[in-house]
């Protein structure tokens, strides 16, 4: 099971913080800064997977990071998960955004948070990996983003007719 | 009442600030405008005041204000608001609010939907955050779903009923048969949801796992179909048929063949042939590769998949991707207690991961190398582990330090090779050692009377070169005091000659006496050792006794007491000294002081001339023999 999945820019900034486990708001923050500083420590050259810090569950679960540009992507998990499956699945979630934002940066993932969030739930759901086929995952994402549109396009037109 | 701000420049805004203080600031007015807001009646711009304070929530500044705006969104009849009121449910109520409790009809509602887009959101909602009670209600919804509706919506029904059944284990019985009959679907997003959710089941009970190894054909089916398929563009990764589901098929796959033999037999062949299939050239096939290996070796497997796979164990050691070689090693070392024969055969390239950079993969390098050490290649280890000791990082040195001495102690070829072994971990890593190393080499040092003259010349050396690692300091002390004599007498067939006068090694003892750099304890044995040199030596008598005598008014009481013990044996006893030019005489005094100060068991041999004076030195002390 994937505990958190958190995105950071290389001076700690959260870009997206998803926890599939409850948390209090300091909680959750600790919990980031905790795993940046754990994070950003590593060498370049040096294997992806490292052992979770003290508030996100100690040595039973694994960081397994990526480390892309100015982003980190984190995955947080347990031991049911396998650590090169997770490496696979970060590589397919950053081919899916760059599919879906045309060469996507950091500002696209500050800007459109809410975006990340609604291609990830078609990723993962409830700490579970529910779908690795990234065409498979924009086909999804553009249906629900062209319903949403249509319904502000009826929205606004009505305004506009009162 | 400001006009509400969409996102984007609310982002703008908070990133502009140029101080902490000021961010605040601006977050602060946005959050009142959009508690004003929430207080409206209906109004367009609600899913973007919403979707503000999620983001204001990422940042860290509190935001459960927007709890019941997010039970008002999911209500709502709109596509948009639903989802992001959806979006804030998950990320700001949990099972203990009671808000949660409202939205269990809206999910109710929706799981219904004519829209599967809302039903997803329904059901990603209820498996993020769904509470017992939810799961109770609504898990009769979920199994209709797994049964009847299209490949998306049975997906993430799938997943949904994961979540209700880690919630409420009772469950679990009810969603067996639809999984069992989603086995049979050819949409690989379903499967996938499918494996996974019959892989909780069999985790769970084990009568569930009794029954889906009926399965076991079935999957071995379905995994021969992604092995040998020609390609599929829509699944295909890098040339591998889905490998995500393979990976899956496969630990489920574990499970059932895990202490049964007839699940195992009737997936050998599969494994030896995804084994032997898979490109391991790229990540994607080395991810499969790992998951056969660990099914391999944990089901009953014949012996020769078994070397099959920790030979691919192996092969991952010589990767160069970090990441393969280290969890090559973390499996490796699982199975180093079972498989021991097979692991040793790759035993050199574990030792050459010794050397890597990367700390996480030395650390599984030190564990494995010396959970592989053995009567037969104790020597080369050996060799190996000092070399890694000298430059290891600092936080593997205790351990490293400690596995030799427990190898040492084990497999020692002979008691020389022992001795030196020790002596060479003192002097590299003398402070990351366990405290009772000094008893128990200084014991081990007393057993090996052939080389007492060895040890001496080997120690006094050491001393010589540096006096900053106490433990060194301390054995070095206590032998030079008990074997003076052969030290001073300088002629040992195993070292290169030194000639070593009394004023030498008094002067080494002296020095460690007064650098800052001993410690109270290592005093202590230097001071004994001074004191005992007194019955081995003939001309610097004088010399210790006024060295003793300096301790005499040490601040430190421990020390204080011992010089002015010495002082009164010196004064009373001096007579008795060289009755016998039997080193035991004296010694034994001595060994007594240092029994009874540092409490040691050691054994006393009394001889009956120095009876006298043993006894008057018990009674010194309160003690009896």
């Amino acid at each position: 099971m994937i505990r958190a999945i958190l995105i950071f820019n290389n001076h700690g900034k959260p870009r997206l913080s998803k926890f599939y486990e409850h948390y209090t708001e300091d909680t959750e923050q600790q919990i980031i800064r905790e795993t940046f500083h754990l994070v950003s420590k590593r060498d370049e050259n040096v294997c992806n997977f490292l052992e979770g810090g003290m508030l996100i569950g100690g040595s039973d679960y694994k960081l397994i990071y990526r480390h892309y540009a100015t982003l980190y992507f984190v995955f947080c998990v347990d031991s049911s998960e396998s650590e090169l499956g997770i490496l696979d699945l970060i590589q397919v979630f950053v081919e899916t955004l760059d599919k879906c934002f045309e060469n996507v940066c950091e500002l696209d993932l500050i800007f459109h948070v809410d975006k990340v969030h609604n291609i990830l739930a078609e990723m993962v759901m409830g700490g579970m990996v529910l779908e690795t086929n990234m065409n498979e995952i924009i086909m999804q994402v553009d249906a629900q983003n062209k319903m949403e549109k249509s319904e502000t396009f009826i929205f606004q037109s009505t305004r506009q007719d009162r | 009442m400001s006009p509400s701000v969409p996102l984007q420049e609310m982002i703008r805004a908070i990133r502009s600030a140029r101080t902490q203080c000021e961010e605040r600031g601006v977050i602060q007015r946005e959050c009142a405008a959009i508690r004003a807001q929430f207080r409206q009646a209906d109004n367009g711009g609600r899913s973007h005041n919403l979707a503000k304070l999620l983001y204001v929530h990422m940042l860290g500044y509190p935001a459960h204000f927007g709890q019941m705006e997010c039970v008002r969104m999911i209500a709502s009849s709109r596509y948009s608001e639903k989802r992001v009121g959806y979006l804030g449910a998950m990320m700001l109520l949990d099972e203990k609010q009671d808000a949660s409790l409202l939205i269990t009809n809206s999910i109710k509602n929706d799981l219904s939907h004519s829209n599967q887009y809302v039903q997803s959101l329904a059901l990603c909602t209820l498996a993020c955050m769904g509470s017992a009670e939810m799961c109770r209600d609504l898990a009769p919804e979920i199994d209709r779903l797994l049964r009847a509706s299209n490949s998306y919506i049975k997906k993430k029904a799938a997943l949904c009923a994961v979540h209700i059944v880690r919630k409420v284990h009772e469950l679990g019985e009810l969603f067996a048969p639809a999984a069992r009959s989603l086995l049979s679907e050819k949409n690989h997003g379903v499967l996938h949801g499918a494996v996974v959710l019959i892989t909780e089941l069999c985790e769970r009970s084990s009568e569930s796992l009794e029954r889906f190894r009926k399965t076991v054909p079935d999957l071995v089916q379905i995994m021969k179909g992604l092995v040998i398929s020609g390609y599929s563009p829509e699944h295909d990764v890098a040339g591998i048929s889905d490998p995500f589901l393979q990976v899956r098929l496969l630990r489920l796959l574990r499970i059932l063949g895990r202490n049964n033999e007839t699940a195992s037999d009737a997936m050998n062949d599969l494994l030896a042939q995804v084994a032997t299939n898979t490109d391991s050239t790229k990540t994607v096939g080395n991810a499969v590769l790992y998951e056969t290996v660990l099914t391999v070796l944990d089901i009953k497997s014949e012996s020769g998949l078994r070397v099959l796979a920790v030979n691919i164990l192996g092969r991952f050691l010589l990767n160069n991707d970090r990441n393969i070689r280290y969890i090559a090693m973390t499996s490796l070392q699982k199975i180093v207690g079972t498989d021991h024969n097979a692991v040793q055969r790759h035993r050199g390239t574990i030792v050459d991961c010794l050397k890597d950079q990367d700390a996480s993969v030395k650390r599984r390098a030190l564990d494995l190398s010396l959970a592989l050490v053995s009567a037969s290649n104790i020597r080369s280890m050996m060799k190996e582990l000092l070399l890694f000791l000298s430059s290891c990082p600092p936080e593997l040195r205790s351990q490293a330090a400690n596995g030799i001495f427990t190898a040492a102690e084990r497999y020692a070829p002979s008691k020389r090779w022992h001795i030196d072994t020790i002596l060479h971990v003192l002097i590299t890593a003398g402070g990351d050692v366990r405290d009772e190393t000094v008893p128990n080499l200084i014991q081990l040092i007393t057993n090996t009377s052939e080389l007492h003259c060895y040890t001496v010349h080997k120690l006094y050396r050491a001393l010589l070169s540096d006096i900053s690692q106490q433990s060194l300091v301390q054995v070095a002390c206590w032998c030079i005091g008990e074997y003076g004599d052969l030290l001073l007498r300088g002629d040992c067939q195993e070292v290169e000659p030194m000639q070593v006068c009394e004023d030498d090694v008094l002067d080494a003892l002296e020095t460690v006496l007064q650098s800052h750099m001993s410690s109270t304890a290592t005093r202590g044995f230097a001071l004994t050792a001074t004191m005992k040199l007194s019955t081995r030596i003939t001309d610097n008598v004088d010399r210790i006794r006024s060295i003793v005598s300096i301790y005499g008014s040490c601040i430190d009481l421990e020390l204080q007491q011992r010089a002015v013990e010495y002082n009164a044996l010196f004064k009373k006893y001096d007579h008795m000294r060289y009755a016998k030019k039997d080193s035991t005489h004296f010694c034994c005094c001595g060994v007594i002081l240092f029994c009874s100060v540092n409490s040691f068991a050691f054994n006393v041999i009394l001889e009956p001339e120095c009876e006298q004076l043993t006894m008057h030195v018990l009674t010194l002390y309160g003690l009896t023999l």
